[in-house]
C-alpha cells in the first residue's frame, strides 16, 4: 500500500521518515533473533545500527528490505509497507558480497541496476561512468573473477548506487576493507547524505558510527535499548572530569563527588549536577594547585557500555579486533 | 530515478541474464553435444543387437519316426508350410527309427540335432496317427495346430488341395489408421519425455550458483522470489528451445545429406502442423511444470553433491509420469486417460497423445489453461517454500497477508484494526503488549473509514 512517508511529531515540526519500524519480531526455529525492534530513520540521515555479531542487525535489515517477513510488528519503508513496492528507490549492499564471476564489471553494475528497474542500456552507460569516476575504468570490461576482493567489493558498491536510490542500506560495509578504502567509503556515505540520500548501515565498529552517523540504534540481544541522535546517546553519561593537582590532599577534597578516584597525581570523576564552578572555588580557596583540568564529553563507546551493558561492549570489541586481524 | 518493476519485468531481467550466461558459456557446447553420445551408444548397441539376432537360429522342430511315417510327414510339411506362413516350424530329422526301435526324445533334445547344428525346441515322435511332442511347454502348445494339420495331411485326412487366396491390399483401414495414430502418439510422447527428462533436470542445480555466490540476497532484496523462480525457468526453457532447434536442424541436415527421407509416421488426428505446434507448447508446459518442481526441490540443496543425490528420485518420478501417460494413451476415453490429462505432470504427455488420436481442439485449450495455472501455482509455492525454508522468512507478517480477503473483511471492523500513518492496517494481535498496558503510542491512529 502506498502512502506518504511516516513522520514524527517533534517540537512543532514534522520530520519525514524514510523508515519506520514498530515491534519487529523474528524467530528462527524457536530462537528469537529480533525481539520487538522499533526504529525511526529520518529522511536524509546517516543512521547507524550498532551492535555485536548476532545481535540481530542483519535480521532487522533483511526485514526492512523485504527479504524476510517479520513474525510480528510493522515496517514502513519510504511510505510503503511492502518494501518490494519501493525496491527501485532502495540500494542494498549485503554483508556477504556476491557477484556473478563471469560477468564483466560494467555489466555487473548494470545488472544490479536492472534489478531495481534501471534500463539495461542506461545501467551499462552509468556503470562505465561510475567505474571511471572511481578510478576503475580500466577494469570495466574485465570479468569479476580475476578482480581482487577489494575491487569486486567496489564494483558491487557501485551497483548498489547505480540507480540513484533514495535509501541505501549497507550491511557491515566496512567489513573486509583496508583503511584506505574504509576512508573512501566514509567519504562516499557523506556525499550521499549531502545529496539527500538516506543511508543506513550496520556496524560493530563504534568509530565508524561515531564519525558518520546523525542517529544510531544500539541493538543487543535482538532488542533496541537506545535509538536516537548520537549526541543524546553520549549525553546519557555525564562528562568526565580529569584533574591534576599539586597537593595530594587537603580540605578541598570534601568538595569532590563520591565517585572520584585517584590515579597518580590525577583525579577522575563525573561532572556533578552543580557543574564545575563550586569545585573550582574549593580547589582555589584550598590552594590545591591546579596543574591541569579537562572536561570530556562521553564517547559513543562509553554510551554503548552504559546502554547495552559490559557484555555487549566486550562482544563488540572482540568482533572489531577479529575484523582488524582479518583485514 | 527508476520505476518499479512488475513481476514479469523482473523475471525478464533474471531470464535475460541466465539465458545469455548459459548460451555464451563453454559448457553450452557440451550441452549441445550431449545427445550425440546416446545416439552413438544407441547405434553401437543396435549393431551389436543385429549381429546377435542374426547369429540366433530360428527354433526348429525335430522329428524322429519310423521311415514310412517320416516319408509321409515330410511331404505334408513341405506342402502346408508355404500356405500356413511363419506359424509352421522348420522340421529337422533327428532319427529315422527302425521298426520296434526305442527312442528317448528328452535325451535327444539334450544332444540336439545330428551334427550338433540347429536349434531344437521340441521333438515330434510317435506316429502321424498318434504324434507326440516333447519340448518346452511354450513351443509344444504354440505348434499344436500346425503339427496336427501336417499329421492329418500325412494320414490323408487333411485337405488334399489348398486353394490360393487372392490378396487385395488397401492404402489404409480403420484399424490400420487407429494403429498408426497410436504409433504417432507414442512417438510424440517418447520424444516429449526424452526432451523434458534431458532438459528439465538442468534446473535442479540452478539456484546453487546463486547461493554459492551470495547473489541470492541481492536478488531477494530487489525483486519478489516468484520473479526469480519464473526468470530462471524461462531462461532454461529458452536454452532448451535453442538446443532443440540446433539438434533438430542438425539431425534433419544429416538425414537429408545421407539421401534418406524421414520415416513417415501416420498423420495425427489434428493434422501435422497443429500437432507439431502442440508438441512445442506441451513441451514448454511439461518443462515448466517439472522445472518449477525441480527448481523448488533444487533450491533446498546447497551443494552440487546434494543436487546429485536429489537427481535419482526426480528421474524415477519422471519415469513414472511417462509410464502413466503411456498407459493412459492405450485407453482413450477411460478414467485413466482423464486422470492422466488432469494430473499436471502427466497432462502434457497425455494431451499430446490425444492430439494424435482425437481431432477435437477445445480440450487442448482447457488443458493448456489448466497447465498454465499449475505452473503459476508451483512457482508460487516454490518461491514461498524457498523464502520460508532457505531465506528463513516467517509464516506471518508481510504485506501480502494483509491484502487478502480476511484483511479486507477486517478493515470493515474499525475497532479491530489500527493503522500506521501512511501504511497498511495492523492488528492488535501483532502488538499485544500495547493492548495489555492499555497505551497507544502517538504514531497509532484509527483508520479513516
Amino acid at each position: 500500500m502506498a502512502g506518504n512517508a511516516g513522520a514524527i511529531a517533534g517540537e512543532g515540526m514534522a520530520r519525514p521518515l524514510a523508515i519506520e519500524a514498530r515491534g519487529l519480531v523474528k524467530r528462527f526455529d524457536g530462537f528469537t533473533a529480533v525481539d520487538g525492534v522499533d526504529l525511526s530513520v529520518p529522511e536524509g540521515a546517516i543512521y547507524g545500527i550498532l551492535g555485536p555479531n548476532g545481535a540481530g542487525k542483519t535480521t532487522t535489515l533483511r526485514m526492512l528490505l523485504g527479504i524476510i517477513d517479520p513474525d510480528a510488528g510493522l515496517r514502513c519503508v519510504l511510505g510503503h509497507d511492502r518494501p518490494h513496492d519501493v525496491a527501485h528507490a532502495i540500494g542494498y549492499l549485503p554483508e556477504e558480497r556476491g557477484l556473478y564471476p563471469s560477468m564483466k564489471a560494467f555489466e555487473a553494475i548494470a545488472f544490479v541496476g536492472a534489478l531495481r528497474g534501471l534500463p539495461l542500456a542506461e545501467g551499462r552507460r552509468r556503470g562505465r561512468a561510475l567505474l571511471e569516476e572511481n578510478g576503475l575504468g580500466y577494469a570495466a570490461d574485465r570479468q569479476i573473477r580475476p578482480l581482487s576482493k577489494g575491487m569486486a567489493q567496489q564494483v558491487q558498491l557501485l551497483g548498489t548506487l547505480v540507480h540513484e536510490p533514495r535509501l541505501v542500506i549497507f550491511d557491515e560495509p566496512f567489513s573486509g576493507l583496508d583503511a584506505l578504502n574504509q576512508g573512501k567509503l566514509e567519504r562516499m556515505i557523506r556525499a550521499l547524505a549531502e545529496k539527500g540520500t538516506t543511508v543506513i548501515f550496520s556496524t560493530h565498529v563504534i568509530a565508524h558510527a561515531e564519525r558518520l552517523c546523525d542517529e544510531v540504534a544500539i541493538i543487543a540481544g535482538g532488542r533496541v535499548p537506545f535509538a536516537g541522535p548520537v549526541d543524546v546517546a553520549r549525553d546519557r553519561i555525564r562528562p568526565q572530569v580529569r584533574l591534576e593537582t599539586r597537593a595530594p590532599d587537603g580540605p578541598w577534597r570534601a568538595a569532590f563527588p563520591a565517585d572520584a578516584r585517584r590515579e597518580g597525581s590525577f583525579w577522575f570523576f563525573s561532572l556533578p549536577d552543580t557543574g564545575i564552578e563550586p569545585l573550582l572555588r574549593a580547589l582555589i580557596e584550598g590552594e590545591a594547585g591546579i596543574l591541569s583540568l579537562s572536561i570530556e564529553r562521553a564517547g559513543l563507546h562509553d554510551a554503548f557500555v552504559a546502554i547495552a551493558g559490559e557484555a555487549a561492549a566486550r562482544a563488540l570489541e572482540e568482533n572489531a579486533s577479529r575484523e582488524e586481524i582479518t583485514a | 530515478m527508476t520505476g518499479r518493476l512488475s513481476t514479469f519485468a523482473a523475471a525478464l531481467v533474471i531470464a535475460r541474464r541466465d539465458f545469455t550466461a548459459i548460451l555464451f558459456s563453454r559448457s553450452f557446447i557440451f550441452f549441445l553435444l550431449g545427445p550425440l553420445f546416446p545416439v552413438i551408444v544407441g547405434a553401437l548397441a543396435g549393431g551389436v543387437g543385429q549381429k546377435v539376432q542374426e547369429s540366433t537360429d530360428r527354433p526348429q522342430l525335430g522329428i524322429a519316426m519310423q521311415a514310412a511315417d517320416l516319408d509321409a510327414m515330410l511331404p505334408a510339411h513341405a506342402a502346408l508350410a508355404p500356405r500356413l506362413g511363419g506359424g509352421v516350424p522348420d522340421l529337422v530329422v533327428v532319427r529315422r527309427l527302425a521298426p520296434g526301435e526305442a527312442f528317448d526324445p528328452q535325451a535327444a533334445l539334450k544332444h540336439g540335432a545330428p551334427g550338433g547344428q540347429g536349434n531344437l525346441a521340441a521333438i515330434l515322435s510317435g506316429t502321424p496317427a498318434e504324434p507326440r511332442r516333447t519340448g518346452s511347454t511354450g513351443q509344444i502348445y504354440a505348434w499344436q495346430g500346425p503339427v496336427s494339420l501336417i499329421a492329418a495331411r500325412a494320414l490323408g485326412e487333411g485337405p488334399s488341395r489348398v486353394p490360393s487366396v487372392a490378396l487385395a491390399g488397401t492404402a489404409s483401414s480403420i484399424a490400420q489408421e487407429r494403429h498408426g495414430q497410436i504409433v504417432t502418439a507414442q512417438a510424440g510422447q517418447t520424444l516429449l519425455f526424452l526432451l523434458t527428462m534431458l532438459l528439465a533436470g538442468m534446473v535442479l542445480s540452478n539456484l546453487v550458483e546463486e547461493k554459492g555466490n551470495k547473489i541470492i540476497e541481492i536478488l531477494a532484496a530487489a525483486i519478489p522470489m516468484d520473479a526469480v523462480f519464473l526468470g530462471k525457468l524461462f531462461a532454461m526453457l529458452g536454452v532448451s528451445l535453442v538446443g532443440i532447434a540446433v539438434w533438430g536442424v542438425t539431425g534433419g541436415a544429416v538425414v537429408l545429406a545421407a539421401g534418406h527421407a524421414l520415416p513417415s509416421l501416420p498423420e495425427p488426428a489434428v493434422g501435422w502442423p497443429l500437432f507439431l505446434a502442440l508438441g512445442v507448447v506441451y513441451f514448454a508446459m511439461g518443462y515448466l511444470l517439472l522445472g518449477s518442481l525441480f527448481l523448488s526441490i533444487g533450491s533446498m540443496a546447497s551443494t552440487v553433491r546434494e543436487v546429485q543425490t536429489l537427481s535419482m528420485p526426480v528421474t524415477m518420478m519422471q519415469l513414472m509420469v511417462f509410464f502413466f501417460a503411456s498407459y493412459a494413451m492405450t485407453r482413450p476415453g477411460s478414467g485413466v486417460e482423464i486422470a492422466a490429462m488432469v494430473v499436471p505432470f502427466s497432462s502434457p504427455f497425455a494431451m499430446l497423445a490425444r492430439a494424435a488420436q482425437n481431432g477435437a481442439i477445445w480440450p487442448h485449450l482447457v488443458a493448456l489453461g489448466w497447465q498454465g495455472l499449475c505452473v503459476a501455482l508451483f512457482v508460487r509455492l516454490g518461491a514461498r517454500l524457498f523464502r520460508t525454508r532457505v531465506m528463513k522468512s516467517g509464516p506471518a507478517g508481510g504485506g501480502k497477508a494483509r491484502r487478502g480477503l480476511l484483511a479486507r473483511l477486517r478493515r470493515l471492523v474499525p475497532d479491530g484494526a489500527l493503522q500506521l500513518r501512511g501504511c497498511g492496517p495492523i492488528w492488535r494481535r501483532s502488538y499485544p503488549e500495547h493492548e495489555r498496558v492499555g497505551c497507544i503510542p502517538a504514531w497509532w491512529r484509527l483508520p479513516d473509514a
